[in-house]
């Protein structure tokens, strides 16, 4: 359903809603899933991000959004400086992702403190973004909602228990996608939801002794 | 949110509305959101329109390429031509001064993109100078503006991508030109009219940005975009009518945008892009972006 503050919408840092506005939101994405700024961060733009990025500050907005910019952030302008000064180490790089990927698709390899993570997002133009795969596993991520990234083993019972903590929270459950690599081994659950999780539901979730990873993600847009 | 905007004008007319008012009561219960709210992010919306008008026409500013800035200016400040003075002249003007903002990674409104983001300002706020429009109006006519573009959202698109330029510039245009002809008095039914008569104008019109940058023509795509909406406004306000339903001109943008060459949908790969000069601009900019 089209909203009409998404059409008078979003106030953003120009050229573009897809290059520059997107590229910063699955910057934000990115921050979220490693918990704040990275210290390193590398950048491989694909097709025409890669082609026409540069003129679009889809660099600058990418690391802007890995400094937690928002798309309407001015400082997006100087946000390569900004990371210089503030210890992002990053590597722009232009790269075929594959053959039929979007052509606005960016993977970022991020790292903060011990934690590393790899994600892949598409920019699908008016600023809406999506991010299709985190440390390999296939996802479908928007940013409309805020979301939850974990990783368990696969047990039976797993879901419901999450979906169990989250309800005693109040919190509703918009959409969910569970994938594995192989049965019995790490299963990768997205959860989106209507209202932000709390702090106690998170802490819940991560006291599980299955439970290998979770993060929670900013809702981004919307 | 309504997807035909025959429907949202039947229904103003029933209630004795406006437009704006069931664009703002459709929003409200779509997004279970007050319309005080819903209101108040319109107004924000506005004021970042306003500031853009004016960063762009103090004419310092510069693209990332160099290729474009300075322009707005030129017509508050260059030679007179058969406009000057007029308030058409001024709105050409504030159309350029947002894109020059959006070229150089200033602030804006994506309304609808940010390629066809100065259009909108450029009347609305054009025509708000010369008549004393007050902020509340200028408000209704920013919700006005959301249901056209959410129509056509729905209906057809409102990428360049998908449906080359008559999506963005002639999307802004046709959203313009329904907006200002209902805060200028216009019924919902004369909105409906300027809507379409704006949007034939630009039917047929591809995407082609230099390097796929948003930069030539776009910018000055918005000041023509902004120059068709006067018109339609002007028309629908001395009561002409289109003749083909507005509903029926939107699908009609969809179907040709669905059927464009992929060279004319923001690939850079054909028209003005794949000129002789364009290409060597694209290529001489593109160097000289990559040393600085
Ligand atoms: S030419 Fe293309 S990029 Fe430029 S404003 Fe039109 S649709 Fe947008």
């Amino acid at each position: 359903m089209v909203s009409l503050l998404d059409i008078i919408g979003p106030v953003m840092v120009g050229p573009s809603s897809s290059h520059t506005a997107g590229a910063c939101r699955i910057g934000l994405l990115g921050r979220s899933l490693v918990g704040g700024t990275p210290q390193r961060a590398r950048l491989e733009l694909h097709g025409s991000f890669a082609r026409t990025g540069e003129g679009h500050g889809t660099d600058k907005a990418l690391v802007g959004g890995l400094l937690g910019f928002k798309p309407d952030d001015e400082r997006i302008r100087d946000a390569l400086d900004i990371a210089d000064r503030e210890g992002l180490a990053y590597r722009v790089e232009k790269t075929t992702i594959d053959e039929d990927a979007h052509p606005n698709t960016v993977r970022l390899t991020l790292e903060r403190d011990d934690t590393t993570v790899e994600l892949v997002g598409e920019s699908l133009g008016a600023g809406r973004v999506r991010l299709t795969r985190i440390d390999g596993f296939p996802v479908e991520v928007s940013g409309a909602l805020w979301t939850i990234v974990l990783v368990a083993r696969d047990q039976p019972g797993s879901i419901a228990r999450i979906c169990g903590i989250l309800a005693d929270e109040g919190v509703n459950l918009a959409t969910m996608r569970v994938s594995r690599k192989e049965r019995g081994g790490d299963a990768f659950m997205v959860l989106e939801l209507d209202d932000p999780p709390g702090d106690q539901a998170l802490t819940q979730i991560r006291t599980l002794e299955w439970v290998r990873m979770t993060r929670a993600l900013e809702k981004v847009a919307g | 949110m309504f997807s035909s905007l025959q429907a949202a004008i039947a229904a103003a007319e029933t209630q004795g509305s406006s437009l704006a008012r069931v664009a703002l009561d459709a929003e409200a219960r779509d997004q279970g959101r007050s319309v005080a709210d819903i209101r108040s992010a319109l107004r924000r919306a506005l004021d970042i329109m306003r500031g853009a008008v004016e960063r762009g026409m103090r004419g310092d500013l510069r693209s990332a390429s160099g290729l474009v800035g300075g322009d707005a200016a030129k017509l508050r400040d260059g030679p007179p031509g058969p406009l000057a003075g007029t308030l058409f002249r001024d709105v050409l003007a504030r159309a350029l001064a947002v894109q020059e903002v959006n070229a150089a990674m200033g602030v804006i409104v994506a309304a609808p993109t940010a390629g066809g983001a100065g259009v909108l300002p450029a009347v609305l706020t054009g025509l708000a100078a010369s008549r004393a429009i007050d902020d509340d109006r200028l408000v209704d006519a920013l919700a006005t503006a959301g249901l056209i573009g959410a129509v056509i959202a729905e209906r057809a698109s409102l990428s360049g991508a998908e449906g080359g330029c008559q999506a963005e510039t002639g999307a802004a245009a046709a959203m313009a030109a329904g907006a200002a002809t209902e805060m200028c008095g216009g019924t919902p039914a004369q909105a409906g009219h300027a809507t379409a008569l704006a949007m034939q104008g630009t039917l047929g019109l591809i995407c082609d940005p230099l390097g796929g940058l948003v930069e030539i023509p776009c910018v000055f795509r918005n000041a023509t975009g902004a120059a068709i909406a006067m018109a339609a406004i002007e028309m629908a306000l001395a009561g002409i009518e289109f003749r083909i339903p507005v509903d029926e001109v939107i699908d009609t943008m969809g179907e040709i945008g669905r059927s464009m060459d992929v060279r004319y949908r923001e690939t850079a790969g054909g028209g003005l892009a794949a000129t002789p000069t364009g290409r060597r601009l694209t290529r001489e900019r593109l160097v000289q972006l990559k040393k600085t």
